[in-house]
């Protein structure tokens, strides 16, 4: 019995593993082999990921995609917060409208802005600038914190607030000094979701950018094309591929208990 | 002294609110109008000078391109396809790390690993997987086979592509929903004779329906505007375009505005039709 889960436990590890190991696998083969087909590297070298290093447009790429990344999650985890809280405790009409909209959002074909956001991004003066992607990742991220912190929010005992209030505490006071201390575990779980979102957007990233100013590292790699014309990118592609994945499968991994509860939060009660 | 304080968590709620649904409001329903209006347009960036409003002509221009449909065709495809494959595998994983009584811990931990990886480095590493020469993939095919090159195969690779990146997320959910099944049911029922196929399609499908049509709900919608992993593996070519990209081709290399606005309304509406015939006719209740 120990013996047949052992197996099927294998089986499933090596199906998310691999694919991950090819990747990584490619990115450490020496230039002379790395068309010889082979799962694992028969000529280890670094010189892929020293090359993507020396590119000036990978680490713009990588600085752009941290900075949007990081403004976009705490924006939308300010509002996002204020909202959730609002939807979890408070009686106000409009309240499942503003459900039913976020949900909206959460569905909504990117596609179907990216169209108009180029055009208007352009009038406005936003293309292919930072706010001009820190704008729709606000937006795609608000719906998923707005349902993942409500969710949160429920878990903990409105009796903790209605105590504060009795002491004379202003419903913003409860709320700030009550319930945000306790949410902390729920916010750092909501604020990871929300990153990884902006940091693994390929379609804003490249429709509404056009230059290495704002387009994040995701994008960046799309345009490699070796470091000469007689080099084949395939290296550095992964080298790069391999340096933007392995942060955020780090994270996953060490927050993993969280992730899962936050990834499901806003869909058990279906 | 109630309604004083009705009348002020009230007031609290709106501004609490406001922030979030005003960015919402300005970022999706300005852009949305403006492009229903662009699609009402001739509206060519290279030919700025001649632009007028021309009615359904655009719409008639795009349901009647064979592209359109072959890209709708793709679509419908891979959604169709991947989910289902999901559901399958999603269903298998969540039963193995859920029941599994060994390295419980790894197993979990590790089969997120592909959610975390960004999809555009994922789909390099499957398109070189399968690029001849280059490939431990391409190896085990016949000689002379470039499946990226060719349509069938080509979309087979690319289905693989989206069903091993987002089958970990429908694990997950699926398994929030087996968790709320109940212990003693599945041994009450084993005790009156239930196999173990019986205890899995009488008792734990029917108390899972809710969740599964959730993530169902979810990932269809997802499918349905798959971008990156087509634009990485073969960006289009062979008719292997989604109309995600199809879209983007036209904005971006065609620079037809009233075209691309077209697609995305007929997307906006296409997507809207898949969500209505979840909730109302599945059942789906939305989450929240």
């Amino acid at each position: 019995m120990k013996l047949r889960w052992g197996f099927i436990d294998v089986l499933v590890i090596l199906y998310a593993l691999i694919p991950v190991l090819w990747i990584v696998s490619l990115s450490f083969k020496d230039p002379s082999t790395i068309t010889d087909g082979s799962l694992l590297p028969t000529k280890w070298t670094l010189s892929n990921y020293a090359g993507i290093f020396r590119n000036d447009d990978f680490l713009r790429g990588l600085v752009n995609s941290i900075g949007i990344g990081l403004i976009s999650t705490f924006v939308a985890m300010v509002f996002g917060t204020m909202a959730a809280y609002a939807i979890a405790r408070l009686a106000f009409p409009g309240k499942r409208l503003l459900i039913g909209f976020s949900l909206l959002i959460a569905m909504f074909p990117q596609i179907s802005l990216v169209t108009p956001l180029f055009q208007i991004e352009r009038s406005l003066g936003l293309f292919d600038t930072w706010p001009g992607l820190i704008l729709p990742y606000i937006t795609f991220a608000l719906p998923l914190t707005i349902y993942t912190l409500s969710a949160f929010f429920k878990e903990i005992p409105a009796e903790l607030e209605r105590a504060a209030k009795m002491d004379g505490a202003t419903p913003f006071q409860a709320f700030w000094k009550v319930i945000v201390p306790l949410a902390v575990p729920g916010m750092v779980t909501t604020a990871i979701l929300a990153f990884i979102f902006c940091w693994n957007d390929f379609l804003f990233a490249i429709s509404l950018t056009s230059t290495s100013a704002a387009r994040t590292a995701p994008a960046t790699i799309s345009f490699f094309t070796g470091s000469s014309q007689f080099e084949d990118p395939t290296g550095s592609i992964a080298a790069a591929a391999v340096v933007i994945t392995i942060p955020i499968v780090i994270f996953v991994l060490f927050f993993q208990r969280r992730i899962v509860a936050g990834l499901t939060a806003g869909a058990v009660k279906g | 002294m109630t309604a004083e304080r009705d009348l002020g968590e009230r007031r609290l709620a709106l501004w609490l609110c406001a922030p979030a649904t005003l960015i919402m409001i300005a970022v999706t329903g300005w852009p949305i109008l403006y492009s229903f209006l662009l699609s009402l347009r001739r509206a060519d960036l290279r030919f700025p000078a001649d632009q007028e409003w021309i009615g359904l002509a655009n719409y008639a221009t795009v349901l009647g391109n064979p592209y359109w449909w072959t890209a709708f065709g793709v679509t419908a495809l891979v959604t169709v396809v991947s989910v289902a494959i999901e559901l399958v595998l999603g269903m298998l994983v969540a039963l193995v790390t859920f029941r599994t009584i060994v390295g419980r811990g790894v197993v979990r931990t590790v089969v997120l690993v592909p959610y975390g990886i960004v999809t555009v480095a994922a789909a390099y590493g499957w398109k070189y997987a399968w690029t001849p020469g280059t490939g431990w993939l391409a190896g085990l095919l016949p000689a002379g086979s470039a499946p990226l090159t060719e349509q069938a195969p080509a979309i087979a690779i690319i289905i693989l592509a989206e069903v091993w990146k987002t089958t970990p997320f429908m694990a997950l959910l699926l398994m929030t929903g087996l968790a709320l099944v109940p212990e003693e049911l599945l041994r009450a029922a084993s005790m009156d004779g239930a196999n173990r196929w019986q205890r899995f399609t009488k008792i734990v499908l029917p108390l899972m329906k809710p969740a599964i049509l959730v993530a169902l709900l979810f990932r269809t919608l997802d499918a349905f505007r798959i971008f990156d992993n087509i634009y990485v593996l073969t960006n289009g070519a062979q008719h292997t375009s989604s109309v995600s990209i199809i879209a983007y081709h036209n904005l971006i290399g065609g620079l037809n505005l009233g075209i691309g606005s077209t697609m995305s309304v007929l997307i906006l509406i296409s997507v809207a039709v898949i969500a209505f015939v979840f909730i109302r006719v599945f059942g789906a209740a939305a989450p929240g």
